[in-house]
This record gives C-alpha cells, structure tokens and sequence, in this order.
C-alpha cells in the first residue's frame, strides 16, 4: 500500500475509536511533556550556568606571560620551549600581534601593583590592579552601586566591598553579618582617594638614583639600559563599590581597587616583574609581565592557547575546570532524560494495549481486508501507520505541554524570586532540536510499541477472522 | 444419482483443479478431515454449485480455492498456480487480483462507505488515485449503487450490501467469482437479484463463478454443474441445465 492510503486509512481508524485512541494520544502526550520538561530544565540550567561563567570572564581568558619569568620553575613545558634567555618578551608588539588571532576580543596588559592609597589622611596598604572597559559585563560589577568607570582614561576607581569596609573600619569580625553594600556606598561614593605610587621613568643616564640590578638573576647580562623611580602621587574619585569580587580565581593574590586600564598603563607604575626586564629596556615599548586574553567564544579557547603558546610563550586557561563542568552536565542531562522517558515508556505500554485491543476488536475487519487481498506487510503497515500517528500527534501535544508547563514553572519562579528581591532568571529553555527530537522520538517509540500489536495482526489466520463473530 | 465425467475439457480451459485434496486440524484430540481428498476440476467460464450440509467441507474447499487457507496435503490450482507453494505474499497477490470474494454476512467494513469498500482493494492494488474514483464508480453504476456511495453499510439493506460486495470483488477485474452462501441472510426476492448479477457476471464478464451453498433449488436454478459434498469427500458431481436467461426470479 502507498504511504499516502496508509496514513488516510490509519487516521479513519483512529477516528473509529476516538476515546480510547485519544486517551492512548494524552498518555504518550504526558510522557513526551514530561522528558520536554525535564530536559529543557537541563538545557535551561546549563545555559544559565553558561552565561554566568562566560560572564565572570574565567572560561573566555587565557592568561599568558613570558617565558622568562617562569624560569626555573622547571616544568615540562619550558624546558621543551627556547631557553629563558631568547625567548620572547612580551611587550606591546607580542600584545598585539596576539590580538590580531582570530578568535581573539581582545588582549590586554595585566597591570598588578602594591601601594599606598590615602583616605581621610589615614594610609591604606593594598593590591591594585587595571580592567578594561569590556569588564563591565563582568557580572561580579552586576550589583554593584555607583557606576562603571565613564572612561578608559578617567582618574576613578572602584571599590571592592571589604575594601570599602577597611575605609570606613567596619571590617565585620569573622562570621559576623556582612555590612550591606549600599549602606558603604553611601559615605564613600564620589569621595576621593590618593594613591602615592613608584613611577618608572626611562633613564638614559646608566647611573640611576635607584638600582634595582640587584634583583636580576646572574645569565640576565646587564646592557646599559636602566631606569629611575620617582615617587607620585593621583587623586582618584571613588565612583563604585561591588558586591562581589572580579577577580576571585586570583586567591589572595586578588586585588580590592580597580583602575580603568589606560589610566594604569598612563601612570608608568613600577611592578615586581620590571626588575627582572631592566636588561631588555633597550628598547621604548612597555614591557608586560601577563596579559590577560578574551577569547570571542568560550569554545576557542584551547585553539587561542595553542596559538599562543606557538608564539613562544606561557599561557594557562580555567578549561580544564569548563570541560568537567560540561562533564557534569552530560550526567544530569542522562539524568534528567531518563527519569523524562519513564512517563514515556509507560505511554507505550498503553500503545500496545490499545493496539492489541484494536486487533480483538477489528479481527473481522483484518479477516476481510485479507480476503479481498491484503498482504500481511499491508496489515503490519496499517498498524505501524496507527501506532506512528498517535505517537506524532502525542509528540506534537507533549512538546506544547512541555514547554507550557515549563513557562508556569519559570512563571512561578521568578515570581518566587521576586518576593525575594532576587533577579528573574530563565532557567526553562526549550531549544529546536529538542523539539524535533521529542517528536521523532516520540515517534520511534510509538513504532516500537506497534512491533507486537501490527506483527500479531498480520499473522492472524484470515478464515478464523471471518469465522469469529 | 449419475456422475458425470464433466473434466474433458482442454488444459488451457481448466481454471481449478484440485488432486486429492486435503484440509485436517486439530480440535482438541480428535482429528478433523474437513476436506478428505477432494479431486476436481473446473473449466474456464463455468458456474459450479457445491452443495452439502453444514459441517460437509464445501466451505473449507471454498476457502482453499480462494487461497485463505492451506491444503495438509494434495494439491489446488488455480490459473496454473499452485496455491500449495505459493508464498504467503504470493497468496495475497493472488487473492487480489486472481480472485473475487462474496459472503453470506456481506463482509463490508461497517467504518466504510460503499465507495471506500469498493476501492480498499484498488489501494491494496497501489492503483492510482485518479484512476481509482472512476473505476469505483463504474463497479456501484454496475450494481446500481452508484447514489448510495457515501454511505455506511449499516444504513443499507442486505440486498443493497450485497450488491457492495460483488461490487467490491469485481473491482480488481478478477477471473473466479467465489461466493460463500451469497443469498443466506436475503430474503427469497432479493437473493434472486443477486443471483442473477451473479450469473450476468459469468455470461457476460466470462467469469468462472463458485458458490457454496446449501440450497438445492437455487443451484439448479443457477448452476451449470453441482458438486455435492459430505464429511469433507465429493459424493456427486452431475450436470445441471440452468433455468437460462430467467430473470427475476419464479413469480
């Protein structure tokens, strides 16, 4: 029989009996709402998860630094790659050229001191480091009160919470309640800080007031280049307190105050690394000791360090922590989908029985249609043809009552997370391909149900069929 | 009663023949020979009677001529096909296009129209949609169904039902008509009707017909031949001069 007559023939059939091939229809339609619900969660929490990670800046960043500074460390990796002595420094020239990969956002200078900030004349010890105007996507900046730096040169800073604290000595004691943010911006937002800071300045004279060669390591020849240190002082205004803390993969090496980047790169600050490049000053391009590296996609990532690393010099990137968090997720996804497919798998058990009631029922009929000619494939088709329908249509109304019952679930969640002054989150995503995959699945399934019933039908013994009344 | 040696007939004019036919099952333990070593043959274009009892085998001879069931042992052919050997999807082909069915309980699909009985074996046939409307029309404009078409059987009389089935086994132009009991449920007048639509498609399509039944009178009436059957083995086979041409039955 052609598909067309079969799939006319097997709807009139289940337009016969409309209840029960409904009921059986509703049955398969819960099962495929129920694996839509559970994986669209899943789908929903990993993007969520996602975007919250591509957001912190860890899982797009690849972190390089030159080989030079890691001398002596001895791993592996250096003692393969040009020896400390002729590998590249990364100065402006490396930034750049790693900038122009493809893949790559943008490359930055990690500029990272210690200094001295003075507030109401009272000095305050502290790690600074520079962000580029990009980290204000950073949602560790998401709650943060004030505002983001208005420019990339702009004397502001921002403020990390316990920071803010130490200004105003409320540090809180160990376990003690957090102070609330906005009570600490409100004294110190538009306030203004002094950083007094050790400026680096180019000196052609080899004399300078301050050596710092006793730092160099002895194959670092010395060639005549140095530089001298003047003390300087900034005002900065304090436009923002956050919440949380950009940086808090760094551990304790993570800065509390925050400058715009080219202010910090303006400022010529004398860094730790400096020392160790004091024989490479030959030259006026700044000389970085880390640059930090934004990938476009989370997904290039290992492509942008191996491209890097190609260049000639270190770089390190959080994936391996991304790659067994996509790990974790596979197993919840597995998870999810079976516990999704056991309404499911009930479904088709009421397939074959509604099936298997449809033989007893159209014995007779099956009889004739035999008698007037039908092959047992015809029969067998005709039943596979009434199973797939239902298992379609199932699918089809399961995906609409999935993705309603994910709406009323994310609906009443956020609801929820309202009374709790928290942002609506969508964590309910019912993506194409789940979509199709349901339906198809849905329909595979439907078929193998019908495996019985449409077999059992095809091998009924046409005289018996018309003898039974 | 005299046996008549009716086969004289040439090969190629014999539509079925059977050789020691067989049909045994099982019920339980005892052993039933519905059909116990029936030989016959049919010529091309004829109109046989068998007659019997009920229980005598004339359906289950019926039934292994029509390829719905397999012989325990000896042979059937039809058209020159063995039906012994035929595989079960040969079967089905040879049902379809080899032969037409009738029954004595019409045997329409209740969830059908007419028409859709009709064409259910042009579907199974994989005859084009285009040709088959006309095709279906022609089969009910035959019987004189063709007003009644989209309706159900059940809001038909018997007559009118049965005139759907001959309608429906004429509509793969098949060579044997095989009509099991065709007038069992009619009422006298209208069994006649149908008979003689019957005997119009054996004179007029040249179809060979084969009708059980267990009126006597009717196969006289009808038949060219009568085969009688008892406990599954032929007892008689004898000539019949049909009451030709008759129409509408006895006033």
């Amino acid at each position: 029989m052609k598909i067309s007559d079969l799939t006319e023939l097997a709807l009139r059939n289940l337009r016969e009996s409309v209840l029960r091939n409904s009921l059986t229809t509703v049955g398969i339609s819960v099962g495929v709402a129920s694996l839509v619900a559970m994986l669209s969660l899943g789908t929903g929490l990993q993007q969520l998860f996602s975007q919250r990670l591509a957001k912190s800046g860890l899982f797009d960043t690849v972190f390089v630094s030159s080989r030079r500074d890691l001398r002596g460390m001895g791993r592996e990796e250096e003692r393969k790659g040009p020896t400390p002595g002729e590998s590249r420094v990364l100065d402006e020239s490396a930034r750049q050229e790693i900038e122009r990969l493809p893949n790559v956002q943008e490359a930055y200078p990690d500029i990272r001191f210690i200094t001295e900030l003075r507030f109401d004349d009272k000095p305050h010890l502290t790690t600074i480091s520079a962000l580029p105007l990009s980290a204000k996507s950073n949602d560790a900046f998401d709650g943060m009160q004030g505002d983001f730096f208005s420019s990339d040169t702009a004397a502001e800073v921002i403020l990390q919470k316990s920071f803010a604290e130490e200004l105003l000595g409320k540090t809180p004691p160990l376990g003690a309640p957090e102070p609330n943010v906005t009570d600490l911006a409100k004294p110190l937002l538009g306030k203004e800080l002094t950083m007094r800071y050790a400026q680096r300045q180019a000196a052609p004279v080899p004399q300078p007031p301050l050596r710092a060669s006793e730092a160099t390591t002895p194959d670092d020849s010395i060639a005549g280049a140095a530089y001298s240190v003047v003390s300087r002082e900034q005002k900065l205004k304090i436009v923002g307190i956050s919440d949380l803390d950009p940086e808090s993969m760094r551990g304790p090496a993570r800065a509390k105050v925050f400058l715009p980047l080219k202010l910090a790169e303006s400022l010529h600050v004398m860094q730790p690394t400096d020392l160790r490049e004091i024989s490479r000053a030959a030259s006026d391009q700044p000389v970085y000791s880390s640059i930090s590296v934004r990938v476009k996609n989370p997904a290039q990532v290992q492509v942008v360090e191996e491209a890097v690393k190609k260049m000639g010099f270190n770089a390190f990137s959080i994936l391996d922590a991304s790659n067994s968090l996509r790990q974790i997720f596979r197993v919840l996804y597995a998870f999810l989908g079976i516990f999704g497919s056991l309404a499911l798998a009930v479904a088709s058990i009421g397939i074959v029985n509604t099936l298997v009631m449809a033989i007893l029922e159209r014995r007779r009929e099956i009889g004739i249609m035999k008698a007037i000619g039908a092959s047992d494939g015809d029969v067998k088709k005709l039943f596979f043809a009434e199973a797939g329908a239902m298992g379609i249509l199932g699918g089809i109304v399961g995906v609409l009552l999935g993705w309603a019952i994910g709406q009323i679930i994310n609906f009443g969640t956020n609801i929820w997370l309202k009374s709790q002054s928290l942002p609506p989150e969508h964590f309910w995503a019912v993506p194409l391909w789940l979509v199709v995959f349901s339906i198809v699945f849905a329909f595979l399934v439907s078929l193998v149900s019908g495996l019985y019933p449409a077999g059992r039908a095809a091998r009924l013994d046409p005289v018996q069929a018309l003898r039974y009344e | 009663m005299t046996t008549a040696p009716v086969v004289s007939a040439a090969r190629s004019t014999v539509a079925i023949r059977s050789e020691n036919l067989c049909r045994h099952y099982r019920m339980g333990e005892t052993l039933i020979r519905a059909v116990d070593g029936v030989s016959l043959e049919v010529r091309a274009g004829e109109f046989v009677a068998l007659l019997g009892s009920s229980g005598s085998g004339k359906s289950s001879v019926l039934n292994l001529i029509a390829g719905l069931d397999r012989p325990t042992s000896g042979s059937v052919v039809v058209q020159d096909r063995d039906l012994a050997k035929l595989s079960r999807e040969e079967l089905a082909k040879y049902r379809l296009h080899v032969v037409g069915m009738v029954f004595q309980s019409f045997n329409l699909i209740a969830s059908m129209t007419l028409a859709e009985n009709v064409e259910l074996p042009l579907r199974f046939a994989e005859v084009d949609r285009s040709k088959r409307d006309s095709l279906t029309q022609a089969a009910l404009e035959r019987v004189g169904l063709r007003a009644r078409m989209d309706h159900r059987p059940s809001e038909l009389s018997g007559g009118e039902q049965q005139r759907a089935a001959l309608a429906r086994a004429l509509i793969n132009r098949p060579q044997l008509l095989l009509a099991d009991e065709p007038t069992g449920n009619l009422d006298s007048h209208t069994g006649t009707e149908i008979m003689d639509m019957v005997r119009e498609f054996n004179q007029q399509l040249g179809m060979t017909v084969v009708m059980v039944t267990h009126e006597r009178a009717l196969a006289e009436r009808y038949a060219q031949r009568m085969i009688f059957l008892a406990d599954g083995k032929l007892i008689d086979d004898r000539r019949n001069i049909p009451a030709a041409g008759v129409r509408g039955g006895p006033s």
